[in-house]
């Protein structure tokens, strides 16, 4: 009898320590995050001090591996299971799971008046409502090894080179030195959508509806396809996975096996990190082509929930988080590009003390009067997803010799429009 | 049949006269040794590799070629400068090497400076130097994530994970192949087809299905979401049926004679003596839980619950993988593994090999 | 085939683990006793298996019955309610093509590129992985020092995740990996092995039958000991000669381990995922993109979540998995009474 009180008694135990969270009076918000370097422990720090000066509520950060948010979170949200606010990337493509905090943040015009561009990106359906911030906005943009081109005594293209002056002055540093890797992109759609439409790319027929091929396109990808096959470029960040896959060459530029690095604003904390002053990694504005000289904008958003149980409590959150001292330290701790106007204007204090991480900022934050309408239209989009994808996946299987640049272009109209077939089914 | 002592007196027969047999080394004694030798650097090897690599610095981790162990580059204190500086081994022009530390780096240009007379400044080509390492360990690759995450709640929550996750599939899994292989009824081929038909199906292309089950019971955040979907194992009912048909019907009707309950048989006659196939099975749950990565990521998404591979794979960014912390973490996560597999691989290895899965 | 050994030496963890354990079974006994009056002998099975039967039920055939369901809907809604019906659309999307021996005129390309790597791969890896499994268990069988520490050698990565064991081999297989470092330290050039389609291949073939290999090693292990040893001893004194008695004792002898070795690692091959998914990411192109990666990759990484087609892909991959089992229980049947 002894026995079986025991048995039982510990089975009660470990059912008790099993079960999630016990009711207490404060009030519990989650976070969902992931992480590209620190700014997880920056946005703990900011909790903390969040949670003393509010000390009836309580901000759990849950960090995932960014696989988690593009794969898991669309399901945890549609079952009702996600989290009060979450990081995320998928801008437009989540807005049916948004809150609207007009009603419970205190100063909605401010909103409106700092992160007014970005806020749309957010409400694809059109309205007004005021679901989050940019913890960063990023812009896509070269990087080149300065210290390469001096010893190869070649002069970087100055301003309004096009991609193809830059692609010949790569190719021409790395024959001088022997480098493996003349010029490098992310593999990514959202990386080439930028340069595609500097060469005339709409992205958009005359309704707004996708068009994702058409001659603009075409200008650019028949140029990454040479490049890959005379060696401009290595085929093996593009060559080696397959599907929508993201591969950077962060490490090959770090190493100095790449002279041209196409990616983006937010290499700049890791290469201060890794690169330092081993050589000059130096940011450049974007090449040009006949449509203009564009990168692409982009970034992580933190928004508030629907689904989320406590509205008053995530907009006491998102005020604080969203103030403007509490942003500036933010950004300035991440060295992120700030999406928000004011700081932006004003210029943030960054901390660091590398001139190429300053000098890099700078170049990517003046980049962004320059961005072309159509790439904001571009992110804003929210099935976007579905169009890089589409890009990069086919032109990947092209430039590995699986289908010719024909039909992959055929193949990427095909997906666009069976992927937006199978949601149109849902209405 | 294999009779213990034979097999013992066997292998030391054959211990002792490996070599001597006929006097001269057949073929195949050859190959065997050059096969074993292959296979322990092939086996081993990489692991080891991922162990080394762990230990190394962001930086050393780019480095081509690699070194094997990892290292550091020196800095002395000198004279005059705040910080302390970078040691490079620079070739001058005369052809001697000399130990500098580096001020400061312009263009392709290195300024440097002799520790030992700091007033002098000297300038290098930068292709000239190259930097003066020292064996260091990179513990930080380690403690920065560790001390960063509860590292502590993630293994709580993976012990609890796979000792009541293995306790569940051993009790449910020997009780069905109990049923499956003592009695004659109803309904049993019908089962058997069952589990059988069931046993290969990948969870991969079910995960969205269980996820609804699951959110149907309430259950996501919860351990019990990653405990129980995977308990009722077809592998775990077929492979313990297997093993329980070899047990002799004497022993249990010579225990229904004594009275004994069905539960008594099954507890204290049938699993002593399936105890071979109940370990191999108990390891298998033990692996497949602790490395389970898939299921939990979908149905665990606050942190007080997460398992240990969940927080250890939050380094992998969208933009970044932050190869220095991936590598130590997965080291982290290998070391319960080869502590298990160190106590128990005799068991596992004689287990599997004695169990039913023939 | 009855046989219980007895060599193992308790271990003192069992001895200690065996009291608790007593004292468990006694205070379920009055709970089955109950049943046990209730339904009499004839029904305990039936309570045996209850427990099972109700997790299997609930985790397994409710999600495979909701997954067939699944399959006849379209659009990204996560609730079967909210779905629209589509009848078999989704399965005439995916076996759509203008020509079925020429993969790049279907519908869903893909797809049947994931079908006809993942039999490329079964063939190359199942041959291998049982070429290999049956060298080291004749191996390990041989009268060899250390055999123990030998066993467990190759036994070793089993144990491991199929996410670790990809990352420790993508970690030498990088361009600037240790593999290449070798290479170049002896004065060859470098590979790149994941552009290359045939590597890619190659690794993803060795990789997983280096994972694999210690459990169907041990299997035939099993097999080779159960080899009576008078038939060897025979022999010998016949003076036939150790290739003779290989292909006339050991491998008739040992073919029953054979095939359930065969049948197995042709239905987890089929099952390929995690591994190459970490190790390849599927390409170069699409070169190592398997069945469940097309699954996985419709259902979860595409934007537009397509449970439908994802579920009607996993459907037809249950089907050839069913074929396969069931070519397995044949196989053992026919052994069992042979």
């Amino acid at each position: 009898m002894k026995s079986r009180m025991l048995a039982f008694a510990s089975v009660g135990a470990l059912a008790l320590g099993m079960m999630t969270s016990a009711a207490s009076a404060q009030t519990e918000l989650r976070m969902t995050w992931y992480n590209d370097g620190i700014e997880g422990e920056v946005m703990q720090d900011l909790l903390d001090r969040f949670e003393a000066e509010h000390p009836d509520i309580t901000v759990s950060l849950d960090v995932v591996p960014y696989s988690a948010i593009l794969e898991s979170l669309p399901v945890q949200l549609a079952a009702g299971d996600g989290p009060d606010v979450a990081r995320i990337t998928d801008l437009g493509g989540l807005s049916e799971h948004y809150l609207d905090l007009t009603p419970y943040i205190s100063d909605p015009a401010y909103w409106e008046e700092n992160f007014g561009p970005f806020l749309n990106w957010l409400r694809p359906a059109g309205d007004d409502a005021i679901s989050g911030f940019m913890t960063q906005m990023t812009v896509t943009g070269p990087y080149v090894n300065r210290t390469l081109f001096e010893q190869a005594g070649v002069d970087l293209p100055g301003d309004g080179a096009t991609w193809d002056d830059w692609a010949a002055a790569s190719s021409q540093v790395a024959e001088a030195l022997d480098i493996p890797i003349p010029m490098a992109w992310d593999r990514s759609g959202h990386r080439v959508a930028g340069p595609a439409i500097s060469m005339g790319a709409h992205m958009f027929d005359a309704d707004g509806n996708p068009a994702l091929v058409d001659d603009g396109l075409k200008e650019m990808t028949q140029r990454l396809y040479d490049w890959h096959q005379d060696g401009t470029m290595a085929q093996e960040l593009w060559g080696s996975v397959s599907g929508s896959t993201y591969l950077g060459a962060n490490e090959d530029f770090a190493n100095a096996q790449v002279v041209l690095y196409m990616s983006g604003s937010w290499q700049i904390p890791q290469f201060a990190e890794t690169i330092g002053d081993a050589f000059d990694w130096w940011a450049v504005p974007a090449p040009c082509g006949p449509a203009g000289c564009t990168g692409m904008p982009g970034g992580a958003a933190l928004v508030a929930m629907a689904g989320t149980e406590h509205p008053e409590e995530v907009g006491i959150l998102m005020d604080y988080l969203s103030s403007e001292d509490v942003l500036s330290e933010f950004y300035g701790r991440t060295l992120f590009i700030p999406g928000h106007l004011g700081l932006a204007q004003g210029g943030i204090d960054f901390d660091t003390d590398d001139p190429r991480a300053s000098h890099a900022l700078e170049v990517f934050a003046g980049a962004v009067p320059t961005i072309s309408p159509i790439a904001f239209e571009l992110q804003g989009y929210p099935n976007n997803r579905v169009m890089f994808n589409a890009l990069i996946s086919r032109l990947g299987e092209a430039i590995v010799g699986e289908l010719t640049l024909d039909e992959a272009y055929d193949r990427m109209t095909q997906d666009v429009e069976q992927q937006l077939a199978e949601q149109a089914r849902d209405n | 049949m294999a009779d213990t002592a034979t097999t013992e007196r066997r292998t030391l027969w054959g211990f002792l006269t490996a070599t001597r047999g006929r006097g001269r080394l057949h073929w195949t004694d050859v190959f065997t040794y050059l096969y074993l030798f292959l296979g322990v650097v092939l086996m081993f090897g990489p692991a080891v590799w991922l162990a080394l690599s762990s230990f190394k610095t962001q930086s050393g981790l780019l480095e081509f070629p690699p070194t094997l162990l990892p290292l550091g580059q020196i800095e002395v204190e000198v004279e005059g400068y705040d910080e302390p500086l970078l040691l490079f081994d620079v070739t001058m022009e005369d052809g001697s090497v000399r130990q500098l530390a580096q001020i400061r780096r312009v263009g392709i240009v290195a300024q440097m400076v002799d520790p030992a007379e700091p007033d002098v400044r000297i300038d290098v080509p930068i292709d000239q130097r190259t930097a003066t390492r020292e064996f260091r360990v990179a513990v930080e690759n380690y403690t920065d994530p560790l001390e960063r995450f509860n590292f502590l709640t993630f293994l709580q929550n993976s012990v609890i994970v796979t000792v009541v996750a293995t306790l569940v599939t051993l009790l449910i899994n020997s009780m069905a192949a109990y049923a499956l292989s003592i009695y004659e009824f109803r309904g049993r081929n019908a089962i058997m087809l069952l589990v059988i038909g069931t046993l290969m199906i990948p969870i991969t292309v079910i995960l969205v299905p269980v996820y609804l089950v699951v959110t149907e019971l309430g259950l996501v955040n919860s351990l019990w979401a990653v405990i129980l979907p995977g308990a009722a194992t077809p592998t775990g009912v077929f492979l313990l049926r297997q093993y329980m048909l070899t047990i002799p019907r004497d022993l249990i009707e010579a225990a229904r004679m004594d009275k004994a309950s069905e539960w008594q048989i099954y507890w204290r006659v049938v699993m002593p003596l399936a105890m071979p196939a109940i370990a191999v099975l108990a390891i298998f749950s033990i692996m497949w839980r602790w490395n389970d990565f898939l299921w939990p990521l979908i149905v665990l998404n606050r942190s007080e619950v997460y398992t240990l591979q969940i927080g250890l794979n939050a380094f992998q960014g969208e933009l970044n993988v932050q190869w220095h912390y991936v590598l130590a973490m997965t080291v982290v996560t290998l070391i319960p593994v080869v502590v298990v597999f160190a106590f128990l691989q005799r068991f596992i290895t004689t287990g599997i090999a004695s169990s039913g899965m023939k | 085939m009855a046989e219980i050994r007895s060599d193992e030496k308790r271990s003192p963890l069992i001895t200690l683990a065996a009291m608790p354990m007593r004292a468990v079974g006694a205070a379920i006994d009055p709970v089955f006793k109950t049943a046990q009056r209730v339904v009499g002998i004839g029904g305990m099975p039936y309570i045996f298996l209850l427990p099972n039967l109700c997790f299997f039920g609930i985790f397994v055939i409710i999600p495979l019955f909701i997954n067939f369901a699944f399959s006849l809907t379209g659009g990204t809604n996560l609730f079967l309610s909210d779905r629209a019906y589509v009848g078999g659309e989704q399965y005439g999307f995916l076996l759509e093509c203008e020509n079925h021996f020429d993969t790049s005129s279907c519908r869903e390309d893909r797809f049947w590129r994931g079908i006809t790597n993942t039999m490329v791969f079964v063939v190359f890896q199942v041959t291998f992985l049982v070429l290999f499994s049956l060298i080291t268990a004749l191996i390990l069988n041989r009268k060899i020092k250390g055999r123990g520490f030998f066993r467990a050698v190759f036994f070793f990565p089993v144990l491991l995740s199929p996410v670790v064991v990809a990352l420790i081999w993508k970690w030498i297989l990088l361009r600037d990996g240790l593999l290449n470092a070798l290479l170049v330290s002896i004065g060859l050039e470098r590979i790149l092995f994941f552009v290359d389609p045939n590597w890619a291949m190659f690794w993803a073939i060795f990789v997983s039958i280096w994972a694999h290999m210690g459990f169907y090693t041990l299997i035939l292990l099993a097999g080779l000991q159960a080899i009576p040893p008078d038939l060897y001893e025979a022999a010998e004194m016949d003076g036939t000669s150790k290739e003779r008695v290989f292909w006339r004792i050991t491998l008739p002898l040992l073919w029953p381990n054979m095939l359930v070795v065969i049948v197995l690692a042709l239905i987890r091959g089929v099952q390929i995922f995690d591994e190459v998914y970490v190790l390849t990411g599927g390409g170069p192109g699409t070169a190592t993109q398997f069945m469940v990666q097309y699954i996985y990759n419709t259902g979860f990484t595409n934007q537009v979540q397509n449970f439908g087609l994802a579920s009607a892909a996993s459907v037809l991959l249950g089907v050839v998995l069913f074929i396969l089992t069931l070519t397995q229980l044949f196989v053992t049947r026919r052994r069992d009474r042979g």
